[in-house]
Order: C-alpha cells, then sequence, then structure tokens
C-alpha cells in the first residue's frame, strides 16, 4: 500500500471500477483503495481486449495486416493505417504520389475531428452533461457519411494501401467536405457557449488532475495530455511527414497541466484540422493514387525500423524487424494511450473520486489500443 | 365535496391523492423522456401508442414482472423499507396542498410544517436503502446524499422562515389566499414584504432541485461514476417505487414553490367571470398549470447541466445560499417593521 | 546534438554506437550496450531531457540477429547464419540470443530519436529495471515480460499486464506452440 493509505491510519476499503463500468470507455478495471471519498491508491488492470495483435503481425504478410491496424483503435483507424504503411513505404523507399498524400492528409484529418467529437460528448456525459454527446453524434454522422462514400467503412477503415490508397474520391466527397466544414465552423461557438463557458464545467475541470511536464515526461506521454501540459511537441510539426510541411496550421499548447487545459487543446485542435482540411483541399493536385509499380510481394530489407505519426491520442509509433521476407519478423505497436493511462496510479493519488473520472476522462483512453 | 360525511370525504381524498401521485410519477418519466428527447434533437418515445403515451404502461410491467432480487449480505428489514421511506412521506404530504380553495384533504393549521416534517424522512429511505444494499457503491451515494440533503435544507428552511414571517401563518390554503389579486399581488413580486423575494425564490428551487437529488445535484445517483448509487442492487418494482418517490417529491417540491412564491391557485389575471371565461378566473388549473411548468424546468435544467463536484455542491450550500437566505431574513425582518413608516412617508409626500 | 550524445556514449564504453539514416530507419542513432549499462544510459539520456518511447523485445532464436552496421561496410547485414566470418563486431554467432530494444525520443529542439539494445541469452534472460529512473518504464518491462519471458531484475512487481494473473506462458517466443 501506498504511504499516504498506510498514514492515514483509518479504514480503506478497495472499490472496483470494474471492467464494466459507464465511465471507463471500453473494458478497463482499475482497482481503487479507497480512504472515504479520496483516493488511496489506483491500479490499473489491463488485458481484457488483449487480442495480441502483435504475433498476428509475425503471422501474416505485410498486406494482410492492415485490417488490423483499425481494429486498434477504432476511433482514429485512419491515423493507425498511416502509421503502418509508411513505416513499409520508408524501408522499401516507396514513393507516393501526391495526390495520394493529400487525400490521406484530408481523411485523416477528418478521421481526427470524428475522434475528438466523440471524446468531447463522451467526456461531458462522464460529468454528467448528458446532451452535448447527442449534438456531437450528429456532427459525427456526416463525417462517417462522407468517409464511408469514399472508404467502404464508418468506423474500421482499411483504405491506405503501400503506395497510396485503394480508392479515389469525387466531387461529392469534396463538396461534402466543405459544407460540413461550414457547418462545424457554425457549431463550434455553440459548444463553446453552452459547454466550454458553463461554470460547472469550469469548476469540474480547471485545477484538476494537474499532470506537471515533467511527469509527462517520465511516463512517456504524448499528444493532448503532453500539449495541455505546455510542451510542443507535434510529430505533423517536429517529425514531418506526408505533406504537412506544405500546409499551414498551429498547434495548440496550454500550459496550465489540468483537465481544462487538455480540454482546449483538443477543441482547439477541432479547429486546426479543418484549416488543415480546406487547404488540403484547395491544393489537391490531379493525378494517380497509386504509384506505377508497386511490388506483388513486399520484401524490406532486413533490419530494423521505427515510424511515428501523430494519432488523435498522440504517437503511434511502429517498429518493425524484418528479416527480408513477406512477413514482419517482428512488430511492435508502440500505442501512446497505454504511456498515458500508465501515469494515472501516481497522478490520482488523493484525489476525489469524481475528480479521478474527470482526469481519466481527459487523458481520452481507448482500452483496445491499450490492449492490443 | 361538503356532501359527504367528513370520513368518507378524507378517504375520498386520500384515494384521489394516491391515483394523482401514482399517475404523475408514471407520466412525468414519459414527459420526462420526451423533453430529453427533444432537447437532444431526437423525439423520445413514440413506438407505444401515439406518442408513445402508452410507454409508461409498458414500463410499469415490466418493472412488475422482474423477478426482485435479494441480494445475499443485505439487511433485510432496511432493504425492504428503504423504498417505501421515500415514497410514502411525499404521497402522505399531498394530504394539505390546496388545489384550490376547496379542493384540501386536510387544511392543516400547520401544514408548511408538516411538509417539511415528512420531507426529512426521504433523507433516512436513501441513507437506509444505500446502507442496507451491501453494496459499496452504494454507501458512498449514501453518504453523499445525506451531507447533501443537510446542507441544502438550511437555506430552504430559512427562507420558509422568511415566508412565514411574511404571511404570519403556516396554513398553506391562507397563504395562496393571501397572494389574491393579479400577477404582481403574488409573492415572488411582492418587493414591499422583502425587495429579495425574487432571490428567495431562486434559493428556494434551487434548494428543491437539491433535495430531490435532481441534476446537477444529482451526485447521489451520478450514473457515471457510481453506477445507480443508491438504488443499484434494486430490481424490479424496488426500483419502480424509488422511481416513483423521487418524482412525487419533485411533484411535492414545485407545489411548495408554486404555493410560497407563485400564488397556488389564483390566476394572474383579477377578474371573476361567469360561463367559459370562469377559466381565466381562480382554479385549480392554474395550480396544475403553474405546478407543471416548474416540474418542465426542472426537467430542462436536468438535461442541459452537466454534475457538480461534491465540493462545489456543498460550497454552493453553505458559502452562498445560507448567507443569502440570512441576509434575505434580516431583510425581511426590516422591512415588516419598517414598511409601514415608508408608506406613511410615501403617502404623506405624494 | 548526436556529436554531443556520441561523445557522452563513449565513457559508458557501449558495444557499439551508430549512425543510422533517419531517413529509411527512423531513427538517429542506434547505441548497443551490455545489461549491466541500461541503468546508465537510460540515466544519462533522462538527464538529456529525453523521454521512454517504448520498450520491447526480439526473440532471435538461434539466427543471427540483424543489426546496423557502421556506415563503412555499406550494406545492411544478411540474416543468414552462415556468414558470421564477413561481419565484424556487431553479431556474435551465439546459440541463442533475446534483444531488448528501448526507444528514446526528444521533445525539445533538435529531434533526436536513439535506439539502445542490449543483447541477452535467450534461456535465462535478465537485465537490470530502470523503472526506478523513468517511472513510465514499468509497464513497458511488465509487457515485455508478458510477452517473453525477460526478467527484469529490481522490478516491483512483474505480474502479467495484458496477459491474464495466472499465465505462465510467453507468446512472441518463436517457438511458443499454441
Amino acid at each position: 500500500m501506498s504511504d499516504l493509505a498506510r498514514s492515514q491510519n483509518q479504514e480503506t476499503f478497495v472499490l472496483n471500477l470494474g471492467p464494466q463500468h459507464p465511465a471507463t470507455h471500453g473494458v478497463l478495471r482499475v482497482k481503487l483503495t479507497m480512504d472515504g471519498e479520496y483516493i488511496a491508491e489506483a491500479e490499473p488492470v489491463l488485458g481484457y481486449v488483449h487480442r495480441m495483435h502483435e504475433k498476428m503481425g509475425e503471422n501474416r504478410t505485410w498486406a494482410q495486416f492492415m485490417p488490423n491496424t483499425a481494429r486498434l483503435d477504432y476511433l482514429g483507424a485512419l491515423s493507425y493505417n498511416h502509421g503502418y504503411v509508411k513505416i513499409v513505404e520508408q524501408a522499401m523507399g516507396i514513393e507516393v504520389p501526391e495526390r495520394a498524400e493529400y487525400l490521406r492528409v484530408i481523411t485523416v484529418e477528418l478521421n481526427r475531428i470524428a475522434s475528438h467529437l466523440l471524446w468531447f460528448g463522451a467526456f461531458v456525459l462522464d460529468l454528467g452533461g448528458f446532451t452535448p454527446l447527442l449534438y456531437a453524434f450528429d456532427d459525427r454522422e456526416h463525417i462517417l457519411d462522407l468517409l464511408e462514400s469514399v472508404t467502404g467503412a464508418r468506423l474500421t477503415f482499411c483504405y491506405f494501401r503501400f503506395g497510396g490508397l485503394y480508392n479515389d474520391i469525387d466531387d461529392d466527397f469534396i463538396t461534402g467536405s466543405r459544407a460540413f466544414i461550414k457547418r462545424l465552423r457554425k457549431r463550434m461557438p455553440e459548444y463553446h457557449d453552452l459547454v466550454t463557458k458553463n461554470v460547472i464545467l469550469i469548476t469540474r475541470l480547471k485545477d484538476i488532475g494537474i499532470l506537471p511536464a515533467e511527469m509527462c515526461r517520465k511516463y512517456g506521454a504524448t499528444g493532448p495530455v503532453l500539449r495541455g501540459s505546455g510542451v510542443n511537441y507535434d510529430v505533423r510539426k517536429n517529425e514531418p511527414y506526408s505533406v504537412y510541411p506544405e500546409l499551414d496550421f498551429d498547434v495548440p499548447v496550454y500550459s496550465e497541466c489540468d483537465s481544462m487545459a487538455r480540454y482546449m487543446v483538443r477543441m482547439d485542435e477541432m479547429e486546426q484540422s479543418m484549416r488543415i482540411i480546406e487547404q488540403a483541399l484547395d491544393k489537391l493536385p490531379a493525378g494517380p493514387i497509386m504509384p506505377e509499380k508497386v511490388p506483388r510481394m513486399l520484401k524490406p530489407e532486413p533490419g530494423d525500423y521505427y515510424s511515428a505519426v501523430e494519432a488523435p491520442r498522440g504517437t503511434f509509433g511502429v517498429r518493425v524487424v524484418s528479416d527480408g521476407t513477406n512477413k514482419a519478423y517482428r512488430l511492435k505497436l508502440r500505442s501512446p494511450t497505454f504511456s498515458n493511462l500508465s501515469l494515472f496510479g501516481e497522478a490520482s493519488q488523493g484525489m476525489l473520486l469524481a475528480d479521478a473520472l474527470a482526469l481519466m476522462g481527459s487523458l481520452d483512453l481507448v482500452i483496445p489500443e491499450i490492449d492490443r | 365535496m361538503t356532501f359527504l360525511p367528513e370520513p368518507l370525504r378524507l378517504l375520498a381524498f386520500v384515494v384521489g391523492i394516491i391515483a394523482f401521485v401514482a399517475l404523475n410519477a408514471a407520466y412525468l418519466v414519459w414527459l420526462e423522456r420526451k423533453v430529453a428527447g427533444h432537447i437532444q434533437r431526437r423525439i423520445g418515445p413514440k413506438e407505444v401508442g401515439p406518442f408513445g403515451l402508452l410507454q409508461p404502461l409498458a414500463d410499469g410491467l415490466k418493472l412488475m414482472s422482474k423477478q426482485l432480487l435479494v441480494p445475499k449480505g443485505i439487511d433485510p428489514y432496511l432493504f425492504k423499507v428503504a423504498p417505501l421511506l421515500v415514497l410514502v412521506p411525499a404521497v402522505m404530504s399531498f394530504v394539505t396542498i390546496p388545489f384550490s380553495e376547496n379542493l384540501v384533504a386536510r387544511n392543516i393549521d400547520i401544514g408548511l410544517l408538516m411538509i417539511f416534517a415528512f420531507a426529512s424522512v426521504n433523507v433516512m429511505g436513501l441513507l437506509l436503502g444505500g446502507w442496507g444494499s451491501a453494496n459499496k457503491y452504494a454507501v458512498i451515494s449514501a453518504a453523499r446524499c445525506v451531507s447533501q440533503n443537510v446542507a441544502y435544507e438550511i437555506p430552504m428552511l430559512i427562507t420558509v422562515i422568511t415566508m412565514i414571517m411574511v404571511s404570519h401563518t403556516m396554513n398553506l390554503n391562507e397563504i395562496v389566499m393571501q397572494q389574491d389579486g393579479n400577477l404582481l399581488d403574488w409573492y415572488i413580486f411582492r418587493l414591499s414584504a422583502s425587495p429579495l423575494m425574487p432571490v428567495a425564490f431562486l434559493i428556494f428551487f434551487t434548494c428543491s432541485l437539491a433535495e430531490t437529488n435532481r441534476a446537477p445535484f444529482d451526485l447521489g445517483e451520478a450514473e457515471s461514476e457510481l453506477i445507480a448509487g443508491y438504488h443499484t442492487e434494486y430490481s424490479g418494482m424496488g426500483f419502480g417505487v424509488f422511481f416513483m418517490g423521487e418524482y412525487a417529491n419533485i411533484i411535492i417540491g414545485c407545489s411548495l414553490t408554486t404555493i410560497l412564491f407563485l400564488g397556488g391557485w389564483q390566476s394572474p389575471l383579477n377578474m371573476a367571470a361567469d360561463g367559459w371565461l370562469a377559466i381565466l378566473g381562480d382554479g385549480w388549473w392554474w395550480f396544475l398549470a403553474k405546478v407543471y411548468f416548474l416540474i418542465f424546468c426542472v426537467m430542462w435544467i436536468r438535461w442541459t447541466y452537466p454534475r457538480t463536484t461534491l465540493w462545489g455542491l456543498l460550497n454552493l450550500s453553505w458559502k452562498y445560499l445560507i448567507p443569502i437566505s440570512l441576509v434575505n431574513l434580516l431583510v425581511t425582518g426590516a422591512m415588516i417593521k419598517l414598511w409601514p413608516l415608508m408608506k406613511t412617508f410615501l403617502m404623506g409626500a405624494s | 546534438m548526436i556529436a554531443d550524445l556520441k561523445s557522452e556514449f563513449a565513457p559508458l564504453a557501449p558495444v557499439a554506437i551508430i549512425e543510422t539514416d533517419y531517413q529509411v530507419k527512423g531513427y538517429h542513432l542506434d547505441v548497443e550496450v551490455g545489461a549491466g549499462q541500461v541503468v546508465a544510459v537510460a540515466e544519462l539520456l533522462d538527464r538529456r531531457g529525453f523521454f521512454l518511447e517504448s520498450i520491447t523485445g526480439v526473440d532471435w532464436l538461434g539466427k543471427t540477429p540483424i543489426a546496423n552496421q557502421v556506415e563503412a561496410a555499406g550494406e545492411p547485414a544478411a540474416v543468414a547464419d552462415s556468414e558470421a566470418d564477413a561481419q565484424d563486431g556487431a553479431a556474435e554467432k551465439s546459440a541463442e540470443q533475446m534483444e531488448v530494444v528501448y526507444d528514446y525520443n526528444h521533445t525539445g529542439g533538435e529531434l533526436c530519436r536513439v535506439v539502445v539494445r542490449c543483447r541477452l541469452e535467450r534461456v535465462k534472460p535478465e537485465i537490470p529495471t530502470i523503472c526506478q529512473l523513468i517511472p513510465g518504464a514499468n509497464w513497458h518491462e511488465r509487457e515485455t515480460h508478458d510477452f517473453f519471458g525477460i526478467k527484469f531484475l529490481g522490478h516491483p512487481d512483474l505480474s502479467p499486464l495484458l496477459l491474464p494473473e495466472d499465465a505462465d506462458f510467453h507468446p512472441l517466443l518463436k517457438d511458443f506452440k499454441v
């Protein structure tokens, strides 16, 4: 037991925020040792959705593993697609046509907005505000319809291919995206008026769940969690890939380190994603979406490679050890939420249960991604 | 109603009240779901019956047909008594509520005091239900409910004392009759009694939200934290009774607010008319209209605001509502003494 | 940055330090150390402001581990287990090996990714833990233990993280039979 628990010298009891719980989005179990309403110790227990994707990566060819990437983080599936195709293209030196790169960026950013909208609804739901969820889902429906018309899936996209994409877009997609951005631009001020400026929400989020930048560094937290603590690190800017260098966008960084900061980072990120999509739509060149010659059997040079992309939840890293065959020798998926959740044990000590749940919501957890 | 001998009249009223409460508990659920639906850009129940009006019947049948699970390790008496302690006092409180000038079961002279006496039993029900459930979540919820209820009873009672000082009576029907006249005679606008009357109304309304554990003060039942709080372990009709009790308490709270501040069964227009225009005169329809308007506001608030934290909740009561209601009490006391003087001064001056 | 790091690593006498081609490999520096130096390297990088991105293992099971060569050789190592004489330094032809790979990254200033590797015997793989320095390593080490059976000496709690509590198998071993 931790020092806090021992020093209290009172009766503590163990409360199980069980695998089935409305607030632990997914199947996460947290063993809480409670001292009244305060948490003496919190220990997340994982593994309820563990499917051993990494072993599957070793038993499937490179192309056969593509659908698995979508099942990791089903809310931001396109970023995971991107991380995976990027490393193979990097290892084999495959050139991606420019049109494909732009389309990749557009779809990934649409996916990011969809993921953040769902996080927004679910987070406020955790705090007791039942209504914004439905408005967020309404907006999300438009994105999912757009993406469905192009990729054929609403949630678990398997759209990217090594070297490009498998399907090109049509004009309906472009007009639909622009219409959607206009609609969301009108909606965001409503969200800010009704939710962000709500006195009750501000009391629940301000100065709750402080995660200092040093703690984030020690635990390897990335993404909005890190940017809410004042560290300006976004893979799209610091380690540019695809066509992000040619697009003009800001990286929102807030230095208060509390749940409100992380909330604002994600809200602003939605705005920035809209900017990216608009610019990409304007600059979209004509051309092919797959290179002319892609080897049928992908056999990267032996060696190990690493690649990272900015998923909605943080840095999604892929480490691949290739032995020159058509299957990976070792495929490691570095999930951002895994590292983000690992700091929950230390950060939640001494907090009220309600505040700890606000902290957990602001970490934006998707359990299948943690468990892989 | 005077043509029935006394015991029969009372019995008729009690039966009527139970029917009223039961019908309301059932159809307020329907109203809540419709209101929630429309606020959330969807429709709400629409399948069962026209506009989903038979939904409560379906829900009632469902609840009654469920197995009454009694978990192991519970305290048998407390577990079974708790839901009743929530429902019965609310039903009993209806005995003194005047639906109109003559529609009162028992016009008790200390009616206001009686209602608050019964309302305090409500929190016992939550506490016993939570404790007797042998479930850690329920115990946490019960503890939260007790601290919340105690904190919010105080400003509520201080405000009620203020109203009693103004009206010189605890008889609910007489309080309503003192608001005879038009809209501006209602106590909420009676600034001569106290310039802080509208504030008193808001305090009372907020406290009644907190007393009935409605959002944004529903920490006791915080769905996303404690599953279902004090009624986690209740299934079937046990849960149904808790539910009915909650809605009955909401009706009591809104009825009291209406009687004390919004003129009860008084019409906002000062007229006595005959024929079909009588509808604009005083009557029970005005009472129901006002009560349902307040209930709609209660639901509206629930679906708009997130939940407060425990500290925010308690701070609101101890640091804000209690001082303001005490100030109101002092100001009212001062006005009672000073108003006659001020009136003669103003009359003399004009 | 990279040159500085190379000079700071030198006193720790790692087995190999190789600068790699970032465009292809995705990292800048590849440092191979023995099991005893892992903690010192972690402490050095932590002091320099790096954060730990991931820890993982690779099971070589009798194959020669593929490693980066110093750039002079010009070609990456081949996989075959018969060209031992053609390689210098990096790949010993020892019977069975496992590898623990640490990925470090830097958030401020110049981008710099450092990969730290350590070769272990496959039979009884043990390596000191770095979680007292870098708390984030706690869960990564537990996961690596789950999948490979690598024991991290000094780790407070090596119980299974992703596998069931009573699991005594290690799925990512190459000779794991379902």
